[in-house]
């Protein structure tokens, strides 16, 4: 029934792949936000809140074009990269950088709802019986806040997956190097008789997308369990 | 221990001050509600900064404006058990017990698990989870978990008002048997006189921020009476229990006092609610309460329609409650002999 060529499963390879790295970066970098924004004592909160909320209600196309500003050979950031002989866009290094910055606003989203759960008082009682900040953090808030980082990585992570716009902006499409699954089926329905290989990676998008929700559930599970 | 403390803090539309040097080891601070006693027990363990002034703990500056001192929590010693226990939910018993103990110098680590445990009675709930425990047990647990701390001073901010009575009543012989046996320096923060009266030495008296007086629980209590709404708690130290029937006599004073109490027989100290004494005018030659005392009325201390009577009782002190109409009728007056009737019943086992 499915009908994949070798560059679909490519595109399949390299969607998990990306996707993956992006929740990877999103997860310490989110964590952090999230403490940022709930625990500390950092005047500027609302500013920072409203910076990382953006890419939730841009266009992603707007995020891409931004961060091809960015990241560009007259970039900012991408002149200094340059130097140092990194290239990140129009290659999978962009299509991740892409992915996490539209995703981390949906990490850091679960992982402060899950710390504002947490009582403060517990946190005013592991420092007053010794606990220097920074173990307080290790020891209380982070296993504290298990449950929400697993929902905010299947978050980011699919959102990932179907990440569009500002992948192909900033890392293109190009087939067997960036071309996720989303990008390869616009090419599909943009090519006379492709619908069938279009409707193909449909069902792969479904079951794949259906197997991240059945994992977090599975780890949501296996976590209330060993908590219980 | 040895606390200087001389700061203020404003908190919005609160202002507190405290300026006070106090030396012991079991010391209360005592307050209505919102008077303060919270924010204190706050500044002291640097969970709240004070605007202005200084905190020495033992000659040990914990706080001082001038010379830009301020150590976190973590440095300075004191360790709180809150009204709420606080355990770390995702750890067991154990791991919170040792949380503190853990990040305490081996050279300060003066007591160990398995006394404070034993002392705690809770080596049966070691290696249970925190969310099975009742509230009792919690808040054994988080005292137990603040004493390995091994702290320069223990804060117990109001450890038993989230309790109902009977628990309170449970917990507080815990209390007295577990803070006198690991001679850990105290502060205990309450709105409960009866509990500073069995827990404490001095008190602080506090009232909307500033300090009232240094006092002592049981000459407060005495002046409290007319104004508290709570009854008063007679506390009294029985001795030498033998078996009189079916019932326990014990010594108090030159009189003794049988009591329903099978469980423990050996010398300790009692509750008595001064609304569970009845009060006659001449003897009463059949009743149902087995003790009946005669007692000489020292003082009475109106109270609305409650009036307080005060008696010496072969040599010991009794506060009785009763009501205005009944201490009219009766004629009562000071030096007058009374006869007290209480039930073997109405005595409630502190330790």
């Amino acid at each position: 029934m499915l009908d994949l060529t070798p560059t679909d499963y490519q595109a399949l390879w390299l969607s998990a792949k990306v996707a993956a790295m992006a929740t990877i970066i999103a997860i310490p970098l989110g964590f952090g936000l999230a403490w940022l924004l709930v625990f500390s004592r950092c005047p500027a909160k609302s500013l920072l809140d409203g910076i990382i909320n953006l890419p939730l209600v841009l266009p992603p196309v707007v995020i891409g074009y931004l961060l091809l500003l960015l990241l560009g050979r007259q970039g900012w950031l991408g002149s200094i990269l340059n130097k140092l002989g990194v290239q990140v866009i129009f290659n999978w290094k962009g299509a991740v950088i892409a992915c996490a910055v539209v995703g981390l606003p949906l990490m850091v989203r679960s992982i402060r709802l899950g710390m504002e759960q947490i009582d403060p008082d517990l946190l005013f009682a592991s420092r007053t019986l010794g606990a220097s900040w920074i173990d307080c953090v290790r020891t209380i808030v982070l296993p504290l806040s298990i449950p929400a980082l697993i929902t905010g990585s299947t978050l980011c992570f699919a959102r990932s997956l179907g990440e569009f716009g500002a992948t192909i902006i900033l890392a293109g499409n190009i087939p067997g190097a960036t071309q996720t699954i989303p990008l390869a089926i616009y090419d599909y329905t943009n090519t006379p008789g492709g619908e069938s290989g279009a409707l193909s990676l449909c069902i792969l998008s479904i079951a794949l997308s259906y197997l991240v929700l059945l994992l977090n559930q599975f780890f949501l599970g296996r976590f209330c369990r060993s908590s219980a | 221990m040895k606390l200087d403390v001389k700061l203020t803090k404003s908190l919005g539309q609160f202002n507190f001050a405290a300026d006070f040097v106090i030396e012991g080891k079991r010391i209360g601070i005592f307050g209505p509600s919102g008077c303060g006693k919270s924010t204190l027990g706050n500044l002291l363990a640097g969970l709240v900064v004070a605007d202005d002034g200084a905190i020495k703990l033992n000659d040990r500056p914990l706080y001082d404006s001038n010379d830009k001192i301020n150590l976190p929590p973590e440095q300075r010693r004191v360790a709180v058990v809150f009204q709420h226990a606080h355990l770390f939910p995702h750890l067991n018993v154990k791991q919170n017990l040792l949380y503190g103990f853990k990040r305490t110098s081996v050279e300060r680590q003066k007591l160990n698990i398995d006394d404070v445990v034993t002392a705690l009675d809770i080596s049966h709930l070691i290696n249970n989870r925190i969310a099975g425990l009742s509230g009792g047990e919690k808040q054994r647990v988080a005292l137990g978990r603040a004493l390995l701390a091994c702290p320069d001073l223990l804060i117990l901010d109001e450890p038993l008002s989230a309790l109902d009575s009977n628990l309170k009543g449970q917990i507080i012989p815990y209390l007295r048997k577990t803070l006198r046996r690991f001679e850990i320096p105290y502060l205990y923060i309450s709105h409960s006189l009866n509990e500073m009266r069995l827990l404490t030495d001095q008190i602080i008296h506090l009232s909307s921020g500033q300090i009232n007086e240094i006092t002592n629980a049981e000459t407060l209590a005495e002046r409290r009476i007319e104004i508290d709404q709570s009854a008063y708690i007679n506390h009294l130290q029985l001795h030498k229990p033998r078996e009189v029937g079916s019932l326990l006599g014990y010594n108090w004073g030159e009189n003794e006092l049988l009591l329903l109490d099978h469980a423990q027989p050996e010398s300790g100290l009692f509750a008595l609610s001064s609304k569970e004494v009845m009060l006659f005018k001449k003897h009463p030659y059949a009743l149902s309460a087995r003790n009946l005392l005669t007692a000489t009325i020292t003082d009475i201390i109106g109270q609305g329609g409650m009036v307080s009577v005060k008696l010496n009782c072969g040599g010991e002190k009794l506060v009785v409650q009763v009501v205005r109409e009944a201490a009219l009728e009766l004629g009562m007056e000071v030096g007058m002999q009374v006869y007290a009737a209480i039930k073997a019943s109405a005595f409630k086992r502190l330790e």
